[in-house]
């Protein structure tokens, strides 16, 4: 046996030594596996990109109004937290945007799921919706928001009519490539054990559908959240959105860059959730 | 009971493109209540089609298959079917799988469960009714959809290629679950296979079908489940007049092979066109 040093488990983690495994491998150009987190570097960078923000906010190397110093961003952060923005406290904005995201992908689903399983189940339903849906399907949500200003106004019903809109199409989509995708012959066990129509539905298509119901979900999540911030730039006085239109307006570079902060935080938080989920509630996704 | 009759059945898929495939072509079999029948035959020959057609899943282009005096016209809990793999409800439990029957009809919860831990006994899955399906092994799962089809109590058992996705070990343990269930319960069993050694092991009578069109050509009545159930299962397919016999249906299965290639590499459908 040839003698080898085996790497400090510290050095593995940071991805600077390959682990036991990967060692092993005598093949590692084009084997996706044998890359690793090359997590040293990625700390490397976040250092770097910091540093550089400090010595440039030392040194006052670019002007706050293109991008806020280090020290400005913390006070504003404090400050947002303490009195809010415009007297809406920090927590309602992101509330707002955050509940209206909910509301829409809610409703959608609400509406979009029995739709997309009548469309699985039957041609009447399929023929009805089919042109609808796939005329609705290429348009971007955000394509919708000058007929909706002019249907609903500006108002709470308005924003959330256009993310109900958003996540509707997704959820139908998603809903009905559910029922397509059960697999004929547990259809026949079951109506073979004597499950009648209705059973068969609860018991075996719902279920088997869940998984995709669920990836629409996460879709539509991440697409109201990116619609919600989109509609509230153009009209609206809470949320994220509003929050860093506002103070562009106000010219306050620091309170933008922490809004544009925020929405992806939010956005990460949303997505590692539903994927908490999935974990949770259908673990027996791709095991079929 | 007068078991199941299948009286001149006929079915003919019409393709997209206008030809038709006689799937089946005026069969007809009579079977006794009880019976263990395996049907054999070489790709195509209409054996799915058939078994489709007793569970009820498709109805005949001509003729009617009877069941203790009624036509089938659907599937029905009195007709169980064990599919070759991918029809358990991966989203429930081994007991929930098992107890799908009972619970579709509305029996009582204690009855069921009571009736799910003796097939668990009797399919040697003891201690893993709380298990998900997905993390146990293919033979298993088969055992498995076994349970679940005996937990329903139907008179027949129609089986496609039950064991066609296992290990050879682990199919010869199954086949003789299969012979142990025939004889604890007597029920009425059909099953289709590609090898012809469970083709004989596990028939009283043993079906060959032929295609174009799909029909049957040889109606073998067979001793070896019997003797299994007295005899160790290798010493009966070690036994002179098994090995005959193999060899036999293996010749005739061959030669309907060689005819198909024969004329050359047939498109199918275009033939019929
Ligand atoms: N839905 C269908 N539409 C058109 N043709 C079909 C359909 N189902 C079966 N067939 C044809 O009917 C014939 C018999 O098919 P079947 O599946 O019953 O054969 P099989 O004996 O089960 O074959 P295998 O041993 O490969 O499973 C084949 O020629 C097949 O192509
Ligand atoms: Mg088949």
């Amino acid at each position: 046996m040839r003698e080898q040093k085996t790497p400090s488990s510290l050095a593995i983690w940071l991805g600077l030594a390959d682990n036991s495994f990967t060692r092993q491998k005598t093949v590692k150009f084009g084997d996706e596996s044998a890359v690793s987190s090359g997590r040293f570097y990625s700390i490397l960078i976040v250092i770097l990109l910091l540093s550089a923000w400090i010595i440039t906010s030392v040194f006052g190397l670019i002007k706050p109004f293109y991008w806020p110093t280090i020290g400005g961003t913390g006070d504003r952060i404090i400050k947002l937290l303490s009195e809010g923005f415009r007297n809406v406290p920090l927590w309602e904005h992101v509330g707002i945007s955050v509940y209206r995201v909910f509301a829409g992908v809610l409703s959608g689903a609400l509406i979009g799921i029995p739709l997309g399983f009548s469309m699985g189940l039957s041609s009447v339903a399929r023929g009805l919706f089919d042109p609808i849906v796939e005329f609705m399907r290429p348009i971007p949500p955000l394509a919708l928001i000058p007929l909706i200003i002019l249907w609903f106004g500006i108002d709470e019903t308005a924003k959330i009519a256009l993310l109900f809109l958003a996540s509707l199409f997704i959820m139908t989509i998603a809903a009905r490539s559910g029922v397509s995708s059960v697999r004929i012959s547990k259809v026949h066990a079951a109506y073979s054990l004597g499950a009648s129509k209705l059973q068969i539905l609860r018991h075996v298509i719902l279920p088997n559908a869940l998984p995709e119901i669920f990836t629409g979900l996460r879709t539509s999540m991440g697409v109201c959240w990116g619609t919600v911030v989109a509609a509230e730039l153009v009209a609206a006085d809470k949320g994220v959105g509003s929050m860093i239109m506002i103070a562009k307006n106000f010219l306050q570079t620091d309170t933008v860059v922490i809004g544009i902060i925020i929405i992806g935080v939010i956005g990460y938080i949303i997505e590692m959730f539903m994927r908490f989920l999935e974990r949770v509630f259908i673990p027996w996704k791709g095991k079929g | 009971m007068t078991g199941i009759i299948i009286d001149k059945i006929s079915m003919v898929f019409t393709l997209p493109d206008g030809g038709d495939v006689h799937a089946l072509n005026k069969v007809s079999l009579n079977i006794e209540p009880g019976q263990i029948v395996s049907v054999l035959g070489p790709s195509g020959c209409g054996k799915t089609t058939l078994l489709n057609i007793l569970a009820g899943f498709l109805s005949p282009t001509d003729g009617e298959v009877r069941h203790n005096n009624q036509t089938v016209t659907g599937p029905g809990a009195e007709r169980g079917m064990v599919f070759q793999q991918g029809a358990l409800f991966e989203w429930l439990t081994v007991n929930d799988n098992i107890q799908f029957g009972p619970k579709m009809a509305g029996k009582p919860k204690a009855e069921s469960v009571a009736k799910c831990e003796e097939l668990l006994n009797i399919v040697g899955l003891a201690g893993f009714g709380e298990k998900p399906v997905y993390q146990l092994s293919g033979g298993m799962q088969q055992r498995v959809a076994l349970a679940r089809c005996l937990a329903n109590d139907p008179d027949v058992i129609l089986m496609d290629e039950p064991l066609g996705a296992l290990d050879a070990l682990t199919r010869e343990k199954m086949q003789g679950l299969i012979l142990k269930l025939w004889k604890e319960t007597g029920k009425t069993i059909i099953l289709i296979t590609h090898s012809v050694e469970e083709a004989l092991f596990l028939g009283e009578r043993l079906i060959v079908m032929a295609p174009r069109p799909g029909r049957i050509v040889e109606d073998f009545s067979l001793p070896f489940p019997r003797q299994a159930l007295t005899t160790n299962a290798r010493d009966v397919k070690a036994s002179p007049e098994f090995v005959a016999k193999r060899e036999e249906v293996l010749s005739m299965i061959w030669e309907m092979e060689e005819e198909i290639m024969g004329g050359g590499i047939e498109v199918r459908g275009l033939s019929d066109a």
